[in-house]
């Protein structure tokens, strides 16, 4: 640079932006990117061990403790399998879906929150349809808040879950993660990554284990902008050329309800993305199949696929119930212990 | 009490050339005499009956403030803000004037309205000045009476919040404008491509907005409204016709304003300190006073914000004041409406980082915040402190550093971004013609 145009030049450094203040609550998973690797490691062993359990003594951990599950959006596995986690160590759970609660009078989400907390909730289990709601709950009620999906942003406890499930198949008998523990494995996203919370949680975690992501799509549902989200993310839109690399392959649901107004033709993107018997035996034959659900069969996966041999779609939702254990139980004995930052 | 001396300031009028110690004698309203210390004639500098003496020394005397942007919420929703709460916050931060926005409830788009906002019973400390929408409910499709706006007191018209997005209706707002000699301000933001079916855009396109999971924003919503308007101008062909376009907020945009200018053409901005000052990252997790519309931009587009103030494509800073109540900000980020208060914090900011760190002239800075707006908008006798001019005087501390503490606004609201920032100027007191709106203890 010219020393005299420098000299000339009146830079005006304005503040960076401060340093986040979330979580608030050490109990807390709001992002998958809020877990070290020794957090990692710890979730993953303790769900292990929760697994493997009496289940008579298990009930114990969390006797009568008080965990409130509220819900904006439909759900099935992600509702169920935090319940039956929550039920599992001996907490009292409690449901609140919007479309049976004052949420529908116009309640908003701090006095839904502040409601719950004033009733004994000790912990929080959120799935919001906007991104962001959870950080907004757990500021407000500083209670520990489980992110169970907040609009198209993050699935923290989905990534965790598809951890253990790449873990089990790629590096049986890992509970201890470090920055090399996936290294030289390629993890394909296919389809709707743009709505995908839980493409964004993923592509936080998978990383920093080591794995590379590749994310895989056409223009509309996967924008250029993704692979600028974070480190160990590509972007290839050839299917096949994505297969060949892949040791496993997470499809996507098209996200209908969140399209809105995207122009998709369904059968070019069938011809394109969808995977089915062929494509898997010519192009992955040894990789395993994933899906966080729920499936739409003859759209991005066939029957065949998400019932064949290298699919791992149920042991995923198995997963979901020991994963979500000790998230539940790190949600309440972390802040017991060390009495929140609040 | 009619007459005023201001004794032993440092007088800085961008507009007359003024820089040095001067004693202001304000009488009637307006400015009576200006002359070295000690030398004014009318009053031999003593304090008489009916005159009061403000003592500036060491302080900096300036033209009052003109903010021509602002959203006092009245009528309609006075839970927000209302021209009284929204008129004593811009006192404070040394504003004498302040141009409001249209979109109230109902909008303001006729001259009942414009004349209601100017109505003593509003109790403003300090003059407003209507901008009436251009088009009927600022639905851009029918063009408002302009001249029956303007003999109302309307000295702009806009259909802020929402841009004018048919060709032939902003042809013909800028037509009609500029026949009766108004200015039009837009909102350039074509919202074709930052309104969806399942939501609005809430955040700056981007890395950022992807990884939060927010729908984007993208540059070229302002872009390309700002470039097809200097285009419908060109077309006009008609001198009078002035596009002043609201809240710049791209490198492209300023750039395509650089080059309207070049060109001959009457085609003004402004930028809001919060575009100047802060980007996208300051949304951090999802917080709801870094939320507006412009959205905060990525770090090139902040920087072109600087570059264009200095460098003088930028004709005037103006806050774009958005008061919204705690309850409208407590909510998930999409749902928050947009917009951040500003007028009590412009000042602090612009001294700060542009006189401060900048090193731009006081009289720019002073300039860009009542000579330029005041041209702009055409106020007569405004942002400048000549004999027979309007007695709009700030008085202001340059030295001292204070810390802004949104709890101790004058406004109904204090969604601020700006928040325990570091000021610079603290406003003495500020004179709307000829009396005290505001004092500092």
């Amino acid at each position: 640079m010219n020393p005299s145009a420098a000299s000339t030049r009146r830079p005006i450094h304005p503040p960076p932006a401060p340093a986040s203040a979330f979580p608030c609550n050490p109990g807390s998973l709001l992002s998958a990117s809020d877990l070290t690797l020794d957090g990692i490691s710890l979730i993953l062993t303790r769900a292990t061990a929760l697994e493997n359990q009496d289940p008579l003594t298990r009930d114990r951990i969390l006797a009568k403790r008080r965990v409130a599950l509220l819900f904006y959006e439909s759900s099935t596995r992600t509702r169920t399998s935090f319940e039956l986690a929550a039920k599992g160590l001996g907490a009292d759970t409690t449901l609140v879906s919007s479309l049976s609660s004052s949420i529908e009078k116009g309640e908003s989400l701090k006095d839904t929150g502040l409601t719950l907390r004033a009733l004994g909730a000790e912990a929080i289990i959120l799935r919001h349809n906007s991104s962001g709601a959870p950080w907004l709950l757990e500021a407000e009620t500083r209670l520990p808040v489980l992110n169970a999906g907040d609009g198209m942003h993050e699935h923290p406890t989905q990534a965790l879950l598809d951890l253990r499930t790449i873990l089990a198949h790629l590096r049986p008998g890992t509970h201890t993660v470090t920055a090399e523990t996936l290294a030289g494995v390629t993890v394909t996203i296919v389809g709707d990554i743009l709505h995908s919370r839980v493409a964004r949680s993923n592509m936080q975690l998978l990383p920093r284990l080591g794995a590379r992501v590749l994310l895989c799509g056409p223009k509309e549902l996967l924008p250029e902008i993704a692979a600028q989200t974070g480190p160990g993310i590509a972007i290839e839109r050839n299917f096949e050329a994505a297969l060949r690399q892949s040791q496993a392959i997470m499809m996507l649901r098209i996200q209908a309800e969140r399209l809105s107004g995207l122009q998709l033709d369904l059968e070019e993107y069938k011809a394109n993305y969808q995977l089915t018997g062929p494509r898997l035996a010519a192009q992955a034959s040894t990789a395993i199949v994933m899906h966080p659900g729920p499936i739409i069969r003859g759209l991005e996966v066939t029957a065949g696929v998400a019932d064949g041999v290298q699919s791992v779609i149920l042991e995923q939702v198995k997963n979901g119930v020991a994963i979500r254990m000790a998230v539940v139980e790190r949600a309440l004995t972390t802040a017991q212990q060390q009495g929140g930052r609040a | 009490m009619t007459a005023l001396v201001i004794r032993g300031g440092h007088l800085i009028d961008p507009a007359a050339g003024v820089d040095g110690l001067k004693d202001i004698l304000l009488k009637d309203g307006r400015v009576a005499e200006i002359a070295s210390p000690g030398k004014l004639k009318q009053t031999n500098g003593a304090a008489g009956p009916g005159v009061q003496i403000l003592d500036a020394t060491g302080l900096t005397v300036a033209p009052g403030l003109i903010d021509m942007h602002v959203h006092l919420r009245e009528p309609g929703q006075g839970y927000k803000e209302t021209i009284a709460s929204g008129t004593a916050a811009a006192a404070a931060g040394g504003f004498t004037s302040v141009a409001a926005m249209p979109n109230t409830r109902p909008v303001n788009d006729s001259p009942e309205i414009t004349r209601w906002m100017q109505a003593p019973e509003r109790n403003a400390s300090i003059r407003v000045f209507p901008i009436a929408a251009a088009t009927r409910g600022s639905k851009g499709e029918a063009i408002n009476d302009f001249a029956a706006l303007k003999a109302a007191g309307a000295v702009a018209v806009s259909d802020d919040g929402l841009p004018i997005l048919k060709d032939a209706v902003m042809r013909e707002t800028l037509a009609a404008a500029a026949r009766v000699g108004l200015s039009v301000i837009q909102h350039a933001e074509d919202t074709r491509m930052t309104h969806f079916a399942g939501g609005v855009a809430s955040m700056n396109a981007g890395p950022r907005a992807f990884r939060l999971g927010l729908r984007a924003w993208p540059n070229e919503a302002e872009t390309s409204i700002v470039e097809r308007d200097i285009r419908l101008v060109q077309e006009l062909r008609d001198a009078r016709a002035h596009l002043h376009v609201a809240h710049i907020s791209t490198a492209a945009a300023l750039a395509a304003v650089r080059q309207a200018r070049r060109n001959g053409l009457r085609v003004t901005c402004e930028v809001a300190p919060h575009h100047f000052l802060l980007t996208e990252e300051h949304v951090g997790l999802y917080n709801t006073n870094a939320k507006m519309c412009p959205p905060l931009r990525a770090a090139a587009d902040r920087d072109a914000m600087i570059e264009g103030i200095l460098d003088g494509v930028v004709d005037a800073i103006a806050t774009d004041h958005a008061p919204h109540a705690v309850h409208e900000k407590e909510v998930e980020f999409e749902n928050a409406p947009n917009g951040i208060t500003g007028l009590e914090t412009a000042l602090g900011l612009s001294l700060r980082w542009l006189h401060g760190e900048g090193k731009l002239p006081m009289g720019r800075v002073l300039s860009l915040l009542s000579a330029q707006p005041a041209a702009l908008l055409n106020l007569k006798g405004r942002g400048t402190l000549t004999v027979g001019s309007f007695a709009d005087v700030v008085v202001f501390d340059p030295q001292t550093e204070w810390t802004y503490n949104a709890r101790e606004t004058r406004s109904k609201s204090r969604n601020t971004p700006f928040d325990g920032w570091a000021m610079q100027g603290k406003v003495r007191w500020t004179i709307s013609e000829g009396r005290i709106a505001y004092r500092s203890e």
